[in-house]
């Protein structure tokens, strides 16, 4: 609260000095409608989730029935999350945001993944160890209070987040994480713009595109046509093995990872059954009855 | 657009065993002798593994001189050879032969294991000792200095479209700079190709010849599984004249996994022969099928290997750099084993390129360093040896009798005096000049896959995780174009315009095993490497 009063106060300061200057309305660039991102350290805090890759078709449910296989699985960034981070380091070249961290919840091999996130321009990067069976177990609530957590502890002014996860399909962190700390949110976005001290967001839902504007800070979930992420260059990712990434454990947050939900059995889809091809009306209406159908 | 460059004392192109040992080899020198060396390896899989594809039974020979303690580091050989059957196989019945000690093919001592899971593991070594790998990214030109020697490699321009123009995520590739590259890309490796023109380099030896290898992973009925079991076989499906066989290998990785899978020789004649098919066809042997009844196939994948051993080895070093592994082809073809002697080939290249670059007093002649010393140590070593006495096999079966002539000369020449006959038998030519025309072959007629025990191509190549990224030009060049008969990738399509056909090519489906390259008779396509990370997403096969 006594952030955004001492903004409004800078942005009326602001505007009656160039209105003296000027003598008349001010007509600036968009930057200088908002010297508080330009002052102020606005922090994009980025989710970055390590996922089994996208192209991988063949995944294989676990002997004992509690899983999938993932050793040795390709993994890669979440696709939502690699739009996530470029939307990220988009605003911070555009110089409305002055530092974009990315951070990531899991074992060792996630540094990984949070230097992706740095060779495509993320500053520094925050390595959340979470590993055995907490990994296994993680989820949505758990991620959020982490997010939560580290948001104030950071200061961060804006979370972007892939708007869900392409091995559990979730679609509940983001909207958790808003919940936890009371801010804003603008899911499934297909474009953000920062308007004065509210973000414009262009959402995507069933009956098209909505837009809302909603106050700093807040959190925006990425959808697939908010961006085309760049590819992370081998320069860059040399580059970002310099760049910093802080460990930091649950607990120093204040988190229990424990999960409330047990995963009670795993199975591969069903067998696609053949289908019947019928010659009339009349047949179908007997086939229907015949399966119990009608 | 510039590139941005970067510079390194050894740059090592291909992350597979000998790319790996070499890098290990030179980090445990530097450290031996308190140097600072930096070593960068660049491979075109996403991930250190994902490409490679074997068997496999390995010889732990290499590998105990490399990284002695390598059980306490937990080396994935966790499956030792038990038992070891070899047999020949007729449409209905398996003859077996006895292995007699000193036959190549006896594994005793050796190791099953899931490669793929091998060479991740090296890379865990190779990174601890401080070795920057760079999976995803893929070298796809040699940089030279004024004098032409080597310089270095680029990686490729990525986000380029299928028509060649640049997308909005065109990122230009980047060059890195070394005293020496390594070139370590695996069999008929692309940038290889162009080293033995450059360098002449295969002026005094033979051309390579090759076989396809096709694999799949099985998880079948506890009952039948018998780790450390080893199975090879010969004959059936092939006639005598045509080189090849099968391998099925009982793994102990805690579920019941069988790695099988069936080489062929690709000096084929027919043209109406299909690897692939020969393979599925296979597991309906009988003798096949009782182990596969009731399993669950879950992997596949295929590469092409080289068998032209020592009568083919290239030289080895030109100015600027060396090669090192499946590229120049060390494989032991009667023993099938081609990886213990890639990584000793990678860690002599160390141990010579070492010595060359922290020599204080050295004056080169040419900017990228001549490291000779090498090739000579790789005439002194073990390598050399073991080639030498297994050279006359694979070519003795150029013969009337074909497998069976090949057999009777291992027998008695390897067998009984190790290979030191004094003469050295000649191979055929080039693969790509045996097809003999469609017209004076008789077309093969392969059974239809069942869907249970064999299985149709399209859907093996989907189990493969092969995937590219959809638009960016097609990374199998044709010189121009011409008839086909790879139908993995290439196929010939109605023309729209309903009179005709034109040549598709889907490379999106490519899983690299660089066979089109090898066989095509015209010579005509040219593999050149795709995007850095796309390509099989291979899991310890």
């Amino acid at each position: 609260m006594h952030r955004s009063s001492e903004v409004k106060h800078l942005a009326s300061d602001f505007n009656t000095r160039a209105c003296e200057c000027f003598g008349q309305p001010p007509v600036q660039p968009f930057e200088s409608h908002c010297p508080v991102l330009t002052d102020r350290t606005v922090r994009v805090q980025l989710k970055v989730l390590k996922v089994k890759d996208g192209s991988v078709f063949f995944i294989r449910v676990k002997p004992d029935r509690t899983g999938v296989v993932t050793d040795g699985v390709k993994h890669s960034m979440n696709p939502f999350c690699e739009i996530a981070v470029e939307e990220a380091v988009k605003l911070k070249e555009k110089k409305l945001v002055k530092e974009v961290v990315a951070v990531s919840c899991g074992p060792q091999q996630v540094q990984e993944t949070i230097r992706t996130a740095l060779a495509m321009g993320a500053d520094r990067g925050i390595h959340v160890e979470v590993s055995g069976k907490d990994y296994e177990t993680l989820g949505p609530l758990q991620v959020s209070k982490i997010f939560a957590a580290l948001a104030k502890k950071e200061q961060a002014d804006l979370i972007i987040l892939g708007k869900q996860a392409i091995d559990d399909d979730c679609n509940q962190t983001g909207q958790m994480t808003a919940a936890l700390l009371d801010w804003p949110q603008g899911t499934f976005a297909s474009e953000v713009t920062l308007e004065a001290d509210k973000l414009k967001v262009v959402r995507e839902i069933d009956g098209g595109l909505e837009t809302i504007k909603i106050n700093l800070p807040a959190v925006v979930t990425a959808d697939l046509r908010l961006n085309t992420p760049r590819y992370a260059t081998l320069p860059n990712i040399m580059k970002a093995k310099k760049k910093k990434i802080t460990n930091v454990k649950p607990a120093d947050l204040g988190v229990d990872v424990s999960s409330r939900l047990e995963v009670l059995k795993v199975d591969e889809p069903p067998q696609r059954q053949s289908g019947v091809k019928v010659e009339t009306v009349h047949d179908l209406v007997e086939k229907l009855k015949e399966a119990g159908r009608i | 657009m510039e590139r941005f460059a970067d510079e390194a004392d050894v740059v090592i192109v291909g992350g597979g065993p000998a790319g790996l040992s070499a890098a290990i080899r030179l980090k445990q020198l530097a450290s031996q002798h308190e140097k600072e060396l930096r070593v960068c390896v660049v491979e075109k899989a996403s991930q250190i593994g994902a490409h490679t594809l074997s068997g496999a039974c390995l010889e732990p020979t290499a590998l105990s001189e490399l990284i002695p303690d390598w059980k306490e580091r937990g080396a994935p050989l966790n499956t030792p050879v038990t038992e070891d059957k070899f047999s020949i196989l007729t449409e209905k019945y398996r003859i077996p032969v006895p292995i007699l000690p000193g036959l190549p093919m006896n594994n005793h001592g050796n190791y099953l294991v899931r490669l793929g899971h091998f060479v991740r593991w090296l890379g865990e070594q190779a990174e601890e000792l401080g070795v920057e790998l760079y999976p995803g990214y893929a070298a796809s030109e040699v940089l030279f200095h004024e004098d032409g020697s080597v310089k270095g490699i680029a990686t490729n321009d990525v986000g380029i479209a299928k028509d060649g123009s640049p997308k909005d995520v065109f990122e230009r590739g980047m060059e890195l700079h070394a005293k020496v590259t390594l070139f370590g890309e695996g069999c008929h490796g692309h940038l290889a190709k162009q080293l033995y023109k450059q360098f002449n380099l295969r002026g005094n030896c033979e051309p390579q010849t090759y076989a396809i290898g096709l694999k799949e992973l099985w998880v079948i009925d506890e009952k039948k599984w018998c780790p450390g079991r080893t199975e090879h076989s010969v004959g059936w499906p092939l006639n005598r004249n045509t080189y090849g066989g099968s391998f099925l290998y009982h793994l102990n990785e805690g579920e019941p996994l069988v790695a099988l899978g069936f080489v062929v020789g690709l000096d084929y004649t027919n043209p109406y022969l299909s690897p692939f098919r020969e393979f599925q066809r296979w597991k309906h042997h009988p003798s096949i099928m009782s182990t596969l009844e009731g399993g669950n196939r879950i992997a596949y994948g295929a590469r092409a290997l080289n068998e032209g051993g020592f009568q083919s080895i290239p030289k080895l070093t030109f100015p600027g750099g060396m090669l090192i592994g499946c590229s120049p082809g060390f494989m032991n073809v009667p023993k099938i084993k081609g990886t213990h002697t890639a990584m000793k080939s990678g860690m002599l290249a160390a141990e010579s390129a070492f010595s060359k670059i922290t020599d204080e007093n050295l004056q080169s002649e040419t900017a990228g360093l001549y490291i000779p010393e090498y090739e000579e140590a790789f005439k002194k070593s073990w390598i050399w040896k073991e080639l030498y006495s297994v050279r006359n096999i694979r070519p003795s079966f150029h013969n009337y009798f074909g497998l069976y002539g090949g057999m009777v000369y291992t027998g008695i020449f390897y067998w009984i005096l190790r290979g030191k006959e004094p003469w050295t038998l000649k191979h055929n030519g080039l693969d790509a000049d045996q097809l003999k025309p469609a017209k004076d072959c008789t077309p093969i007629e392969y059974p239809k896959p069942d869907g249970k025990i064999s299985f149709d191509l399209l859907s093996s190549v989907a189990l493969s995780g092969t995937n590219h990224e959809h638009d960016q030009p097609p990374h199998l060049t044709l010189k121009d174009d011409s008839t086909q008969s790879f139908s993995c990738v290439y196929e010939y399509v109605p023309l729209e315009t309903g009179d005709g056909m034109r040549l598709q090519i889907n490379a999106q489906n490519c899983v690299h095993c660089k066979t089109c390259d090898i066989k095509d008779p015209s010579q005509n396509i040219n593999w050149v490497v795709p995007e850095g990370s796309g390509g099989p997403a291979y899991n310890g096969m």
